[in-house]
């Protein structure tokens, strides 16, 4: 095995209609109008020396080493800005062409230290390839001024403050390629060249790296050409020596990475150029954040424990697996069949994701299988599936470079979405029109080259009443696409819901009492969607966690239904999904009421081909869904629960009840990498896998599926689908596969959409989106391009309907939570990374006018208090939030965040009202009573793991 | 303890009046059939027999389109 090598073409690949042919150093080649000479003899097999070209940057010019001759021309041109021409004739190599690049390296050497045994990137150096590619065998400048010399006034100390990379100016040849990148890359814009002339360096604007804007996405470190920018990782160990590519297990992007390896030891993650979901970029999560893979936290043997106050005991993989077992045996025994469920994860392949539900249906003969999607997206599937006929979003990521308006409803891209989030700044900052609808100033709203046409920042739970305003404008106003919704929607539904939208109740002027957006702001937001080109929908868990989360999908559906936005590139409805593969698990057949490719359980068709397959009866009535589930275990119905790699106990909403319901069963097994907040509840510990340790496929936000590749072996000694099937064996139902290969083929065998799905196509075409079948073998990157999947795409009515958790003087304020950029939700992966070094703790936003009414000063701790809960956090004063909303994020299990949240939630699916809670804060010198209990309980938990082995500790 | 804790039949009634105030936008010719449909769809069977026992059609604690909807509820006897 060795290292996936990209060839890099200098510039950036040019798409054109036009084809341009010439002669490179004698050889003929044909290349795409636009495209560079470097690029064209790259194709031609003919690498011209670059330093301050890369392909994932626009050409710049500045290097001088990739001169080229063209007849019929003066001079040397540079090959990365010069662009090819019909007939043109390019030499790449003669002695005046050797002779200026010698002198330009040689330059370029002499200000650069010559340590290159002991450097960093020695084996991975453009300035060394380059040096060697010119055939520099002398350096005749010595003893001048230079930045790297001990002594030097010009050689500046290294910044190590990013706990990632290491900036070492003496390395700097000045190239610009990271800067670039923070520009045309990431779009942060946080480095730039500080001086001039001989005095030019790099500089994350005067600081250090780690208190500057700098988001640490890594852009900067995978340009550099020296060991400038490098990792410390690398800078430790050495370089890699084999590499596989993957797909990243945090958000919904589903980057491509190469893991790159020494033996088993991952050394890092390098964004895959192939990877279309990325395109070779990353954010600091999926790049850096790897560490919690190999953390000292992690359990690596099974356990089990009679009752939850017992210290766990260590036993066996067949001893805990049968103990489980004879557990769920005996429970549903005792208590019936629809006593036992499981829940499954979004963060694990799609290929365990279908064996667990395949465990309950088939194995506990009942549906009662849920999965977090409940907590986060069930709405989208509800909403999407109910307009269009399909539970997903309708675009391929790259569709956003031709949108022209860009409404961003409830999402906050730059922080939950950071690789997407680039696209979209690259597209905004070419012109493209952004509104933005969200209670809290996102970064999105005013960034650099950035400014939001429209922030309508209403207030929490009001989303269903501004979409309807903004489709009131559009019906009233005559702005909609009338040829679209004649030939593509349901008339009948269409008329009904024209009549509905059009009353004076959803007018803007009205809908203002509710959502605090002023009308004219509204009216002007609407007409830019209906008129300002392909307008695209970007959405995010800020429409779905709410009350009427299923409504405001099917808002925002028929606003683009309206007006035509749907079926082409450039526009569409997107769900921003959360968790690497929660399109994946719902695909899977995760809900309690459908079948892997969203079919009804009730549907004796599609039941059948199952119970075919399976080679038993399957229950036709749906299951229980996760707040179901805990309510009947309160009742004393729900005894046994098996969860993978999901931390309900800390993630979903009302946390008393949810641990009510918890210690109320009698058998939970908790299979996850760490001893997370609900495996306090458990009688039985599973160890799982991360995503570094098995093979697999993951489904992005697009439909992508992604290939997992195993880098290095189970910790534990088995991946979760392996245990999965062994608890299967174990309760008596036959469940054998050599590899995942054979799960995604059963796979294939069922739903439609993955019919064309199997991993040798995977492997042949990097990544597929679904539908796969007969009609679209290669996939589809953009759905219901001539008709929608139902056929018609329908209108349905949607009556605001305000939430019940009521603001009033007891609690006047509104909590909305949300995520940072630098943790990933429950934060059980991050918090065990260096990005703590970011966010360390939760913290509440308030606004200085509701701070100051309160005496709150930045920094207090002050005391929350909602209907649910209370719990501390330290205050941070900031306008970002509106007044009358406090804001937090839910990263940190000791905050406690869930404590105060409602059971509210969505009317459609249950997904929990998270966005809303009314609460009241004032100063407090302690930490509340649930805080101080988890700390105890915490505590416990530890000298209950001390008595295990080191790993446990 | 909440309300709803106490009797959890007072959680499934919640429920389906918040399924009934989406479709109360409808006419009810179609509202009705839309709460029943959407209840067999995605209660489980014990939900549905539990709801059903614990409130007959004149509940004053039950909305009305819900009431109405009831002898559509799977396992429903009149």
């Amino acid at each position: 095995m060795s290292l996936v090598q990209e060839i890099d073409y200098g510039t950036p690949a040019r798409l054109s209609d036009k084809t341009v042919t010439l002669t490179i150093d004698g050889e003929s080649i044909s290349v795409p109008a636009g495209t560079s000479v470097m690029a064209a003899a790259m194709h031609a097999g003919t690498k011209i020396p670059k330093l301050c070209a890369t392909d994932s940057l626009e050409p710049f010019g500045s290097c001088r080493l990739c001169l080229v001759e063209i007849e019929g021309r003066k001079g040397t041109p540079a090959s990365c800005t010069t662009l090819v021409e019909e007939g043109m004739v390019v030499r790449t190599q003669t002695p005046q062409l050797a002779k200026l690049r010698k002198g330009v390296m040689e330059l370029y050497i002499s200000d650069h230290p010559l340590d290159c045994l002991t450097c960093s990137a020695n084996g991975d150096c453009e300035l060394q390839d380059m040096a060697g590619a010119v055939g520099l065998r002398e350096v005749r400048y010595e003893g001048g001024a230079n930045h790297f010399e001990k002594g030097s006034a010009l050689t500046l100390p290294q910044d190590t403050s990013n706990p990632y990379f290491t900036y070492d100016p003496a390395k700097c040849i000045v190239c610009n390629r990271c800067v670039r990148a923070c520009e045309e890359v990431q779009g942060t814009f946080a480095l730039t060249i500080t001086g001039r002339g001989f005095e030019s360096r790099v500089s994350p604007g005067g600081t250090d790296f780690l208190g500057s804007e700098c988001v640490s996405c890594g852009a900067c470190v995978q340009a550099c050409p020296t060991a400038t920018l490098n990792e410390n990782a690398v800078i430790e160990h050495g370089t890699p020596e084999h590499s596989k590519v993957t797909t990243c297990a945090y958000c919904g992007v589903g980057c491509s990475f190469k893991a790159e390896m020494q033996g088993d030891k991952l050394i890092r993650m390098v964004p895959y150029k192939d990877g279309k979901a990325n395109e070779g970029h990353s954010c600091v999560k999926g790049r850096f954040a790897w560490g919690y893979a190999t953390h000292k936290d992690r359990i690596t043997k099974p356990m089990i424990r009679a009752k939850i106050t017992d210290p766990w005991r260590e036993v066996t993989w067949d001893e805990a697996i049968n103990h489980a077992a004879q557990e769920f045996k005996r429970i549903q025994a005792e208590y019936g069949r629809e006593s036992i469920g499981a829940v499954t994860s979004s963060r694990c392949t799609n290929e365990e994701v279908f064996l667990v539900q395949k465990l309950v249906r088939a194995a506990f003969g009942n549906n009662n299988v849920d999965t977090c999607a409940r907590v986060c997206h069930s709405p989208t599937g509800y909403g999407l599936s109910t307009a269009f006929g399909t539970s997903a979003g309708t675009q391929d990521f790259k569709s956003v470079a031709k949108a022209d308006v860009i409404l961003v409803i409830g999402a906050n891209p730059t922080d939950g979405h950071p690789v997407f989030a680039s696209r979209m700044k690259k597209r905004l900052r070419a012109g493209a029109k952004l509104i933005v609808a969200d209670p809290r100033r996102i970064d999105l709203v005013k960034s650099p080259h950035i400014a939001a046409a429209h922030h309508l920042q209403l207030k929490p739970g009001t989303n269903v009443a501004l979409v309807n305003a903004l489709a009131h404008v559009i019906v009233t106003e005559g702005l909609l696409d009338e040829a679209y919704v004649r030939e593509r929607c349901d008339l009948l539904d269409f008329e009904v819901w024209a009549r509905f939208i059009a009353e004076e109740k959803n007018s803007p002027e009205l809908s203002e009492k509710h959502t605090g957006v002023p009308a004219a702001e509204v009216r002007s937001a609407a007409r830019l969607y209906a008129t300002g080109g392909n307008a695209a929908i970007y959405y995010g868990l800020g429409v779905t966690e709410h009350s009427q989360g299923s409504t405001t999908v099917m808002a925002m559906a028929n606003l683009a239904m309206l007006t035509g936005n749907i079926g082409r590139d450039g526009v569409g409805v997107n769900p921003l999904r959360g968790q690497n593969n929660v399109q994946g698990s719902c695909d899977m057949g995760s809900f309690p009421h459908e079948l892997s490719g969203y079919r009804h359980v009730s549907d004796d068709a599609t039941r059948e081909a199952f119970e075919t397959l399976w080679g038993t009866p399957l229950d036709v009535e749906p299951g229980l869904r996760i707040p179901n589930m805990l309510d009947e275990a309160v009742s004393g119905r729900f005894l046994g629960l098996y969860i993978q790699g999901e931390d309900i106990a800390q993630s979903d909403p009302n946390t008393q009840h949810v641990t009510d319901g918890l210690k109320a069963m009698e058998c939970v097994v908790v299979q996850d990498l760490f001893l997370n907040e609900t495996a306090k509840y458990a009688h039985v510990f599973l160890p799982g896998a991360s995503f570094l340790e098995k093979d697999g496929t993951f489904t992005n936000a697009e439909r992508r599926i992604n290939r997992v590749r195993q880098v290095m072996a189970p910790m534990a000694g088995k991946a979760e689908w392996q245990v999965t099937a062994e608890l299967a064996r174990a309760l008596g139902y036959p469940m054998n596969y050599p590899h995942p290969a054979e799960i995604m083929d059963e796979i294939a065998a069922l739903p439609p959409t993955f019919a064309g799905v199997s991993y040798a196509k995977l492997d042949a075409m990097g990544s597929i989106q679904w539908p796969c079948n007969e009609k679209a073998p290669l996939g589809t990157p953009i759905m219901h391009i001539d008709r929608f999947v139902r056929g018609k795409g329908r209108f349905m009515l949607t009556e605001y309907v305000p939430t019940e958790e009521r603001t009033g003087p007891r609690f006047p304020l509104i909590l909305t939570t949300g995520r940072i950029l630098s943790q990933y939700n429950v934060g059980a992966q991050t918090r065990r990374t260096e990005n703590n070094a970011w966010h360390d703790e939760d913290v509440l936003e308030i606004h200085p006018f509701d701070a100051e009414n309160r005496g709150i000063r930045e920094g207090d701790l002050v005391l929350i208090q909602s209907r649910s809960g209370e719990i501390a956090l330290h205050a941070e004063i900031t306008d970002r939030v509106q007044p009358g909303v406090v804001y937090t994020t839910f990263h940190h299990a000791e905050p406690g965040a869930n404590v105060i949240t409602t059971d509210f939630s969505d009317w459609a699916t249950n997904c929990p009202e998270y966005k809303v809670t009314a609460v009241e804060v004032r100063r407090t010198n302690y930490y509340s009573k649930w805080q101080e209990m988890n700390r105890e309980e915490d505590l416990t938990l530890r000298v209950i793991a001390g008595r295990l082995s080191p790993a446990a500790e | 303890m909440t309300e709803t804790d106490a009797d959890p039949t007072l959680k499934l009634a919640h429920m389906a009046r918040q399924i009934a105030d989406f479709f109360k936008a409808y006419p009810e010719e179609k509202a009705v059939p839309g709460i029943a449909e959407h209840i067999n769809k995605f209660w489980s069977k014990r939900m549905r027999e539990d709801f059903l026992a614990a409130f007959r059609q004149d509940d004053p604690r039950l909305d009305a389109l819900v009431a109405k909807a009831m002898p559509k509820i799977k396992g429903w006897q009149a």
